[in-house]
């Protein structure tokens, strides 16, 4: 599998993902810089968490706008896998590979901890290596997750199964803690409609490797794998 | 105005009275220029000399600490301090204060306290892995706690998770003596080669001086001058000498900067911190021993009309001075346009030791370098000891109010400000960012951050107890190097060194001096003994309103190495069954204890002694058998003692234990704070093994109990369900941000 990680200014899970894709896959990630305007043949492409452009004006807004998205569009459009984590989903939601709007958290404050998701659909490139319906831990890390979308979009979205994971309560937590950012219908991440690109706020590439504590993640990475090898 | 043709205002020994220089101040300076000074000449004087840069009346004193060892790189008097962590690498680490902007602006105040820490560390040439912050507001009640805590936690969250640097540790208390002045005391630790680390030294007559990073602007001029003084209620319209921080291009010249470090072109780096721009150039020449020429129109200025005076002397964040190799600029000048940066040459190093500032042509400033460097005032000022506390006079039964179980104490114990889980706090950054952090917040005694690429680890922890520095500042002293040493030791870390912030009151008052000499005494003696020395610091004084002072408040920065971050141990109880065995002697000692002021409402007693030896011999003890694999938890006693220890186990994981072990063990010796002591957790089939090599190393260890069930069953029948502790613990602080508490 040969990966792009999209470098913006700003960005800084840039190196985290690249980490995981090329311990899961066996190749370094060839790193994109903002202002490149070309981009190798690659199977996928990160847009990895970070505050790209400072999170100025609102965020994912002005990276959206950067040359190297022309490219990620282009590339998407063809059928190349796309997975925007956390700041990277704000990015290409912005930049209209995704429908809806990332927020600010309901509480008005950044958000690190551990959430849980239902694998909803593994119907994708992304997630076959999970159960359906499976919960996992993943680490959130953001101001601004709260997922809204119109009425029609979100009929659309739950019809088709594009709902990629959900939050969930871990065992022993409260009910009302499961979402902690207030998304509609606790989305936390959703796929487009031809499935191949992905938007999470959640972070698999930190709960990868046996340091942290937790592997949840890794499945994700291994299911890219065996896509794409 | 035009910045052509600015006039500048006579100089008169009232002038450099509002700049904060002292009459006998101003007849020496007079005496070492050798005329009147300038107006631009008198500003740059009086933020070199004032305490906040000079450190003229610590120094003396700061002098006493240990600050070698054959794996200490570089000691203080550079930006940070640098240590060989093997494999020709090496942490660099610091930790300062930024407690008076943060009381004026909480938010910018404390943002920008990590900015600097975090150029601090870069500067010499490391990338930051971890931020870790102690903070101490006043009492609950005070009407200004929850706004600051709020400002500045929001504050570091904003600069540290966009910077993207994980903040993984730190300490958060109450007391009223900070109602005036709350502490916010930041912490970097950054890894480099040791072939690529970058001092501040100056050297190469007629190499060019260059300025990358943010424009000059109006911002924080004379923060070091307000900072060197104490508050009186005029102080909120201090706020406009707080400056301005934005974390998104300290991430460009983050990155710019240690790609230009991969290069062969700097020749010498220092940040512009406090006093900014005359700071810098005056250190890196002052350590080269040469002359520096500045030409203030090449400065990148964020506003029109900037006077000379104010471009010296702003405060403005993300800005650098370099010395660059001859020939070196256009490369350095391409990487930090491909970073969006500004880049400038504004001067070059000269051999007259003059200090040249110049402005389209006219000199506004002529002074010979070396006095300005190294002639600071000095002073020895009177320090009175703290009196002995008389030691306590209760019983059992005045111990123990009759109205409360062991449970009830142990709730309301775990629900006390200082103890109450600060989860709220610690959400709001990024802990994880890097992926290299080992344990989530509160999981462990010191933060673990894997060194990227290799399986080692460092370990890193903040402490102090000022209850402890105010009551005796020598034994506080020791405590405070003597925890750190523990919280390092207790996930299986070599304690390496420290960095230490000193924060204190006034220091013109013989009492608080007694106290910065007290608790320097107790720290170097307590460095010397555990080898652990100090390799950077801070000082923050007049940490004073209306002349009521903190608690003397010298917090230690630990850091700790582990070869192997996978061996590293957790606080919370791992499985049913183990073994839990308790590491040191146990003599109930109260004085100054949170059960005394928590559950009697007394602030009295002395200090809980430190028995040093003890301590050397307990934590490498603990290490060892956490290396050799026998520890399944580990977790030091410290505030509220054993009990509040095991319940803090307890709530980590949410298992509880049967305590028959401490049948019979009297209050004063469930909550005495007695030093020295470790809880570890041990696989049944261990518990041989382990109680031999204690045996062996001369370590007390005392059998208290078996992990299991869901509740903590306490001695004499009594029993307190876990989750009612995690209740108890985790509700505190959110309640009393949403403004339903205190």
């Amino acid at each position: 599998m040969k990966s792009a990680v999209i470098v913006f200014p700003g960005s800084n899970c840039d190196r985290d993902i690249a980490v995981a894709l090329e311990q899961a896959s066996g190749r370094k990630p060839h790193m994109a810089f903002h202002k490149d305007t070309d981009l190798p043949d690659v199977d996928v492409i990160a847009v990895p968490g970070g505050f790209s452009y400072g999170d100025y004006l609102r965020c994912g807004a002005m990276a959206a706008h950067s040359p190297i998205m022309k490219l990620v569009k282009e590339r998407a459009a063809k059928g190349v896998r796309v997975v925007g984590i956390c700041n990277g989903f704000q990015i290409i939601t912005e930049a209209g590979l995704l429908p809806g709007a990332l927020i600010r958290n309901k509480s008005l404050k950044y958000v690190c901890r551990t959430v849980g998701l239902t694998v909803e659909s593994t119907d994708s490139d992304f997630t076959k290596k999970y159960a359906k319906g499976q919960v996992i831990g993943i680490p959130v890390g953001h101001g601004e997750g709260n997922y809204v979308a119109d009425e029609e979009t979100l009929k659309r979205l739950e019809g088709e199964g594009l709902v990629a994971f959900r939050y969930t309560a871990l065992p022993g937590q409260a009910a009302d803690q499961a979402n902690p950012n207030g998304a509609t219908n606790n989305i936390a991440g959703i796929f487009n409609a031809e499935r191949n690109v992905l938007g999470m706020m959640p972070h698999p590439e930190r709960a990868f490797d046996p340091l942290h504590g937790n592997t949840d993640g890794r499945a994700f990475f291994d299911s890219l794998v065996e896509s794409l090898s | 105005m035009s910045a052509t043709s600015w006039k500048e205002p006579e100089v008169t020994e009232a002038l450099a009275a509002e700049h904060g220089i002292k009459a006998d101040e101003y007849a020496r300076l007079l005496e070492i220029v050798g005329r009147k000074p300038t107006f631009t000449e008198l500003g740059i004087y009086s933020v070199m000399w004032s305490e906040h840069c000079s450190y003229k009346s610590s120094r003396v004193w700061l002098k006493k600490f240990p600050t070698t060892a054959p794996w200490v790189i570089c000691g203080p008097g550079e930006n940070a301090g640098v240590i060989d962590i093997g494999d020709n690498q090496a942490a660099i680490f610091k930790m300062e204060s930024h407690n008076h902007p943060s009381y004026i602006e909480p938010f910018q105040g404390a943002a920008t306290g990590v900015g600097g820490i975090l150029r601090d560390v870069f500067t010499m040439g490391a990338r930051p892995i971890a931020n870790l912050n102690a903070l101490r507001f006043g009492e609950p009640s005070h009407p200004k706690t929850r706004q600051l805590v709020a400002g500045v936690v929001s504050g570091i969250g904003h600069y540290g998770n966009c910077v993207g640097v994980p903040t993984v540790g730190g300490e958060t208390n109450f007391h009223k003596a900070y109602n005036g002045n709350c502490l916010v005391n930041a912490m970097t630790v950054g890894i480099a080669d040791q072939d690529k680390i970058f001092y501040s030294k100056a050297a190469g007559i007629g190499n060019p001086v260059v300025y990358v990073g943010s424009k000059t602007g109006r911002d924080g001029i004379h923060g070091a001058t307000m900072s060197s003084a104490e508050f009186t209620e005029d102080s909120e319209a201090k706020r406009p000498t707080v400056q301005v921080g934005d974390p998104f291009t300290e991430k460009l010249l983050i990155e710019a900067c240690l790609e230009l470090m991969n290069t062969d072109a700097i020749q010498s780096i220092q940040d512009m911190g406090a006093a900014g721009l005359t700071s810098s150039s005056v250190e890196m020449a002052g350590k080269g021993g040469l002359g520096i020429e500045l030409h203030l129109e090449k400065v990148p200025q964020r506003e029109v009309g900037m006077t000379p005076y104010e471009i010296m002397l702003s405060e403005s964040q993300e800005r650098m001075l370099m010395v660059l190799k001859p020939g070196s600029e256009d490369k350095a000048r391409a990487i930090f346009e491909k970073w969006e940066l500004d880049f400038a040459v504004i001067g070059h190093l000269t051999d007259t030791g003059h200090f040249v500032l110049k402005m389209h042509g006219q000199t506004y400033c002529d002074l010979e370098l070396a006095p300005l460097f190294d002639a600071a005032p000095l002073y020895h000022r009177p320090t009175e000891p703290t009196p002995a506390q008389p030691a306590l006079d209760l019983d059992e039964s005045a111990l123990w109010p009759s109205d409360l179980s062991l449970a009830d104490i142990l709730a309301k114990l775990v629900a006390c400000p200082d103890l109450a889980s600060k989860r709220w706090i610690w959400q709001q950054y990024d802990s994880q960012v890097g992926a290299d952090t080992r344990f989530l917040s509160g999981q462990s005694d010191a933060a673990v951050v894997r060194v990227h690429g290799t399986n080692k680890a460092l370990a890193m922890s903040s402490d102090v107890t000022p209850r402890y520095c105010f009551a005796d500042p020598v034994q506080g002293g020791r405590q405070a190097v003597a925890e750190s040493y523990r919280n390092v030791s207790a996930v299986g870390a070599l304690p390496l060194a420290i960095t230490d912030n000193m924060n204190f009151g006034n220091p013109e008052k013989p009492r608080i001096m007694g106290q910065f000499a007290g608790c320097v005494e107790g720290m170097a003696e307590a460095c010397r003994v555990l080898d652990y020395p100090v390799v950077s610091g801070n000082v923050s004084l007049y940490n004073e309103t209306n002349g009521e002072g903190i608690l003397p408040t010298p917090t230690v920065g630990g850091v700790g190495l582990l070869a192997d971050g996978h061996k590293a141990v957790g606080l919370g109880f791992k499985n049913d069954g183990d073994v839990i065995l308790l590491v040191g002697e146990t003599e109930g000692h109260l004085g100054q204890s949170l059960y005394l002021r928590e559950i009697l409402g007394l602030e009295a007693g002395p200090a809980p002694a430190v028995d040093l030896e003890a301590e050397k011999r307990h934590g490498t003890f603990v290490r060892e058998a956490i290396q050799a694999g026998l520890i399944t938890a580990s977790h030091d006693v410290s505030d509220g003692g054993l009990q509040v220890a095991l319940a803090e186990m307890a709530m980590a994981s949410g298992k509880g234990a049967d305590l028959a072990g401490l049948d019979g063990w009297h209050i004063a010796e469930l909550f005495g704070e007695d030093q020295g002591r470790y809880v570890l957790t041990v696989k049944p089939s261990d518990v041989e093994a382990v109680e031999t090599k204690a045996a062996e190393a001369g370590v007390t260890l005392t059998r208290i109990g078996t992990v299991g069930g869901d509740s903590l069953t306490a001695p004499g029948g009594h029993a307190i369900s876990v989750a009612a502790l995690v209740e108890a613990n985790e509700s505190w602080l959110p309640a009393y941000m949403d403004g339903k508490l205190g």
